[in-house]
C-alpha cells in the first residue's frame, strides 16, 4: 500500500471514476463488435446484450446457487433474435456466447477487469492506481457444474447507482414507484419494482454468505450483535417490502382490470407478475432469516463443546496466513517459498541404473490369483461407552433442576450452586440448559407430563467466568391442558 | 554393533522416510528400526546425522507414523515450486508461485484451525478444495474491509508492492474452458491440485468426491505443517512481522479483542 493517509484522496472522484470504469467493459464491446473475424457482428447492439446477460444472470442467482450459462445464452439469444430478425438462430446464440465471454474476460488470468486511474493527493502529487474489478464471476454449484453470479459492480451498474446505502436506495425507489403508480406511468413502474426485487435479492445473498461462515467456525460471525442487527434489518425490509408491495398489487391490479387500450393492459399485467414474483423472493429471504436462528444454534451444538486442549503451538491463522496475505507479493514470495519446501514433504529423484532397468523390463509380470487369500472372520468386542461426565454429576443435576413452578432461576444463579456442589457440573449445567431452550412442548404435553422444564432468553447478558451469551431463566412450566383452563 | 552397521541402519530407517507411505504397523523391519530410533541414543544421533548430510531434518520418530523428513531448501530432495507448478519459474512471475503457496498454507490452517489442533497428535482436521478456497478469500475480504476506509487500491504502477490478498482475491475462484475441462489457473484449479498433490505425498487421504474432493489429515501431515509453521514464522520473524498469541484460536470475523475479552 502506497503511504496515502486516509481522508487525503478525494474518495468522492474516485468512486466516480470506478463507477465509470465498471460500464466501459459494456461500451468496450460495441467498439470490437466489428472486428470479430469469424462473424459480422455489426448489426447488433452489444452493450444491449450484455445488459440483457447481467438481469438474466441477477434475476436467476437464488440462495444456493448461480445462473446456468447455457440457460443465459438461451434467454439472450432471444434478445439477438429481435435485434437481427434475419439472421441465423445459431448466429444469435453466437453473439450472445460472444458477449457472456467478453463480460467474463475469459481472455486474462484473473478473468475479470483493470482499470487505472489517478488521484492528486494531498501533496499535490499525482498518482496512479489499478482498481480491479469483476462483472460476471463463475463459481460452483453444489453438482460440481459451473455457475454465474453477477458482482455487487455488475448489479451496481444494472440498477444504475453506485455506492449507496441499502435501505436509503430502498426507500428512494418506493417512493417513486408509488408516484409513478399514481400518474399512471407504468413502463417506469416496472424497471422500480425490478429495482426493489434486486435489494431483496442482495439482502439474501449477504445472508448466505454469512451462514456458510457460520457453518464453517461458528466464531467467524458476530452472533452477538452483528448479526442480529443484520437479520433484523433484513426482517424489517421484508415487512417493509410487503407492505409496500400488497399496496401496489392492489393498486396495479386495478389499474389493469380498468386499463382501456390493450397496451395499457398488457403492461399492468407484466407489472402483477412482476410484483408477485418480487413478493415471492421476499418469502424466500423470509424463510431464510427465521432459520438463520435454528441453523447457528445447531451449529453452535457441534461446535462449542468440541474440547480444546491448552498447548502452546502456532496459530496459523493469525501467525502465519494473515501476516503472509498482507505482505507484498516480492516478500510474500519469499515466506511462503519456505513454507512450501518444508510442508509438502520430500521428493525421491530417480537415478537409474542400466542394468536394472534391463532386467527390469525383461521380468514377466507376476501373475496375481484372482481371489487373494483366505478371509479370517476378526473377533470383535463390544465396548460400552463411558458417559462423558461422571454419574454422580447427572443426579446431582437432576437435583438442581427440580425446580418450584413458582420460583424460576436464572442460569448464571444456577451456574454459581453447580460450581459449588462438582467441578465439572457447571458444563453439564450449561448443556442441559441449552437444549431445554430449544425444548418443544408439544411432545410432553403429548405424553402427558405435568410440568416441562424451559429455558427463556429475556435479553440479559451472562457475566461469568467460563461461559458467555445470554442470563437465561430456567423454569418448571406446570402443563395443564386446554379443558382444565377452560374450567377454571 | 559397528559404526557401519549403524549408518546403514539409520540410512536405511531415513529411506523410509522418504516414502511417506510406508508405515511401521505394516512393515516389520521399518518398526524394528523405529523401535530403535526410539530407545538408542547413538543410533538416534546417526540417524540426524545422515539426515543432515542429505539436507533433511528428522521432524519426528512414532511408532505411529515412522519418521518424519522434512527438506531444507537446498536439499536434493526438496519439491521446488518451479517442478511442482510450470509456469512459475520466471523472475516475473512471484505472484503466480504466492497463489500456489496459499493454497497449500490455506488448507493447513483450514485443517488446524486453533492452535490446539496442531498440538494435538489425535486431531484430524477434514476439509474440501472449496472449502479451502472459501477460507482464503475470507480471510482475503476481511484484510480488504479492514482497510476499507482508507483509499485503498493498490499503485498501477508498482505491481510487486501489490498486497499478497489481493493477489488472491483478484484470481477467478473457478471458470469453464472451452473444451469443457475446469480452469486450472483459477483458485480453486490451484487448490485442487495442492490438495491433490498432498494426497499424492501421503500427507492427506482423500475421503470422497464433494466439494471439489474432501480430504482427511494425516498424523504425518501435523508434523509437517508444524515444521514448515516453524520454518515460516522464522522468516516472518526477520521480516520483523510477528504476533505473539497466547494459544487461543483466533479465527474470528467482526470480534475484536476488546469483545472476546467481553466474554
Amino acid at each position: 500500500m502506497l503511504p496515502v493517509a486516509a481522508g487525503v484522496v478525494d474518495v468522492g472522484f474516485a468512486q466516480r471514476v470506478k463507477a465509470l470504469a465498471c460500464t466501459a467493459p459494456l461500451h468496450d464491446l460495441d467498439a470490437r463488435k466489428a472486428q470479430v473475424q469469424t462473424a459480422d457482428f455489426a448489426v447488433y447492439q452489444m452493450s444491449e446484450l450484455a445488459l440483457h446477460i447481467i438481469d438474466s444472470v441477477t434475476l436467476a442467482m437464488d440462495f444456493d446457487t448461480g445462473a446456468d450459462p447455457q440457460r443465459v445464452i438461451a434467454d439472450v439469444a432471444g434478445h439477438a433474435a429481435q435485434q437481427a430478425p434475419d439472421r441465423a438462430p445459431a448466429e444469435h446464440e453466437k453473439a450472445a456466447r460472444w458477449v457472456l465471454e467478453n463480460l467474463i474476460n475469459v481472455g486474462s488470468t484473473d478473468r475479470g477487469f483493470r482499470a487505472v486511474y489517478g488521484l492528486t493527493a494531498g501533496d499535490g502529487e499525482y498518482r496512479t492506481y489499478a482498481f480491479d474489478f469483476k462483472l460476471l464471476e463463475e463459481v460452483p454449484g453444489g453438482d460440481g457444474e459451473i455457475y454465474l453470479r453477477a458482482t455487487t459492480e455488475a448489479v451496481n451498474v444494472l440498477v444504475g447507482a453506485l455506492e449507496v446505502d441499502i435501505e436509503s436506495a430502498q426507500i428512494a425507489a418506493d417512493l417513486r414507484l408509488d408516484t409513478l403508480i399514481r400518474r399512471g406511468r407504468l413502463s417506469d413502474a416496472q424497471a422500480a419494482a425490478q429495482t426493489a426485487r434486486y435489494r431483496t435479492i442482495q439482502y439474501g445473498e449477504q445472508l448466505r454468505q454469512r451462514l456458510e461462515a457460520t457453518g464453517r467456525d461458528v466464531h467467524s460471525v458476530d452472533w452477538l450483535t452483528e448479526m442480529p442487527a443484520f437479520l433484523d434489518e433484513a426482517v424489517e425490509h421484508i415487512e417493509a417490502r410487503y407492505k409496500a408491495e400488497n399496496a401496489i398489487l392492489l393498486n396495479i391490479t386495478e389499474i389493469r382490470d380498468t386499463a382501456d387500450t390493450a397496451d395499457r393492459k398488457r403492461q399492468a399485467a407484466q407489472l402483477v407478475a412482476i410484483v408477485r414474483e418480487c413478493l415471492r423472493r421476499h418469502d424466500q429471504l423470509g424463510a431464510a432469516v427465521q432459520l438463520a436462528g435454528r441453523r447457528f444454534r445447531a451449529e453452535q451444538d457441534r461446535q462449542t463443546f468440541t474440547p480444546t486442549r491448552a498447548g502452546g503451538t502456532l496459530d496459523l491463522h493469525a501467525q502465519l496466513l494473515v501476516p503472509a496475505l498482507e505482505l507484498s507479493v516480492v516478500a510474500a514470495d519469499l515466506v511462503l517459498g519456505a513454507y512450501f519446501v518444508t510442508s509438502t514433504g520430500t521428493v525421491v529423484p530417480p537415478a537409474v541404473r542400466l542394468s536394472d532397468l534391463f532386467s527390469a523390463l525383461i521380468t514377466p509380470p507376476t501373475e496375481r490369483e484372482l481371489l487373494g487369500g483366505e478371509v479370517t472372520e476378526p473377533d470383535l468386542d463390544v465396548i460400552e461407552p463411558e458417559p462423558p461426565f461422571p454419574e454422580e454429576c447427572y443426579e446431582l443435576l437432576d437435583e438442581l433442576l427440580d425446580l418450584d413452578p413458582e420460583a424460576p432461576r436464572r442460569l448464571s444463579g444456577l451456574l454459581e450452586a453447580a460450581r459449588e456442589m462438582h467441578p465439572w457440573l457447571p458444563s453439564l449445567v450449561v448443556i442441559r440448559v441449552l437444549a431445554l431452550a430449544a425444548q418443544e412442548i408439544h411432545a410432553a404435553v403429548r405424553h402427558g407430563a405435568t410440568g416441562v422444564l424451559m429455558a427463556i432468553d429475556d435479553g440479559t447478558p451472562l457475566t461469568d467466568r467460563e461461559f458467555a451469551g445470554s442470563d437465561l431463566i430456567v423454569a418448571r412450566a406446570a402443563l395443564t391442558t386446554a379443558a382444565e383452563e377452560g374450567a377454571a | 554393533m559397528s559404526t557401519i552397521e549403524t549408518t546403514t541402519d539409520a540410512a536405511r530407517l531415513i529411506s523410509y522416510g522418504l516414502r511417506p507411505k510406508m508405515l511401521p504397523a505394516r512393515d516389520e523391519e521399518y518398526r524394528t528400526l523405529v523401535g530403535r530410533a526410539r530407545t538408542d541414543d547413538d543410533f538416534t544421533a546417526a540417524v540426524h546425522a545422515v539426515a543432515a548430510g542429505l539436507g533433511l531434518v528428522v521432524i519426528e520418530v512414532t511408532e505411529r507414523t515412522g519418521i518424519v523428513v522434512a527438506s531444507t531448501e537446498d536439499s536434493p530432495f526438496a519439491i521446488r515450486m518451479t517442478d511442482y507448478a510450470r509456469r512459475t519459474s520466471s523472475e516475473g512471475k512471484a505472484a503466480e508461485r504466492v497463489v500456489h503457496a496459499l493454497a497449500h498454507l490455506g488448507a493447513a490452517t483450514l485443517a488446524y484451525p486453533r492452535p490446539a489442533d496442531l498440538a494435538d497428535e489425535s486431531y484430524i482436521g477434514r476439509i474440501s478444495t472449496e472449502g479451502v478456497d472459501a477460507f482464503v478469500r475470507e480471510a482475503c475480504a476481511r484484510l480488504a474491509d479492514r482497510v476499507d476506509d482508507e483509499h485503498t487500491d493498490a499503485s498501477a504502477t508498482e505491481p510487486d508492492l501489490d498486497a499478497a490478498w489481493r493477489v488472491y482475491a483478484r484470481r477467478a475462484r473457478t471458470g469453464s474452458t472451452g473444451d469443457g475441462r475446469k480452469l486450472s489457473t483459477s483458485t480453486i484449479g490451484v487448490t485442487s491440485k495442492a490438495l491433490a498433490f498432498l494426497a499424492d505425498q501421503g500427507l492427506l487421504v482423500r475421503t470422497s468426491d464433494d466439494r471439489g474432493g474432501t480430504f482427511r489429515t494425516t498424523p504425518r501431515y501435523r508434523a509437517q505443517v508444524r515444521e514448515a509453521g516453524a520454518v515460516m514464522f522464522d522468516e516472518l520473524l526477520s521480516l520483523g512481522i510477528a504476533e505473539i498469541s497466547d494459544g487461543t484460536g483466533t479465527i474470528t470475523v467482526g470480534w475484536d479483542a476488546a469483545t472476546v475479552e467481553a466474554l
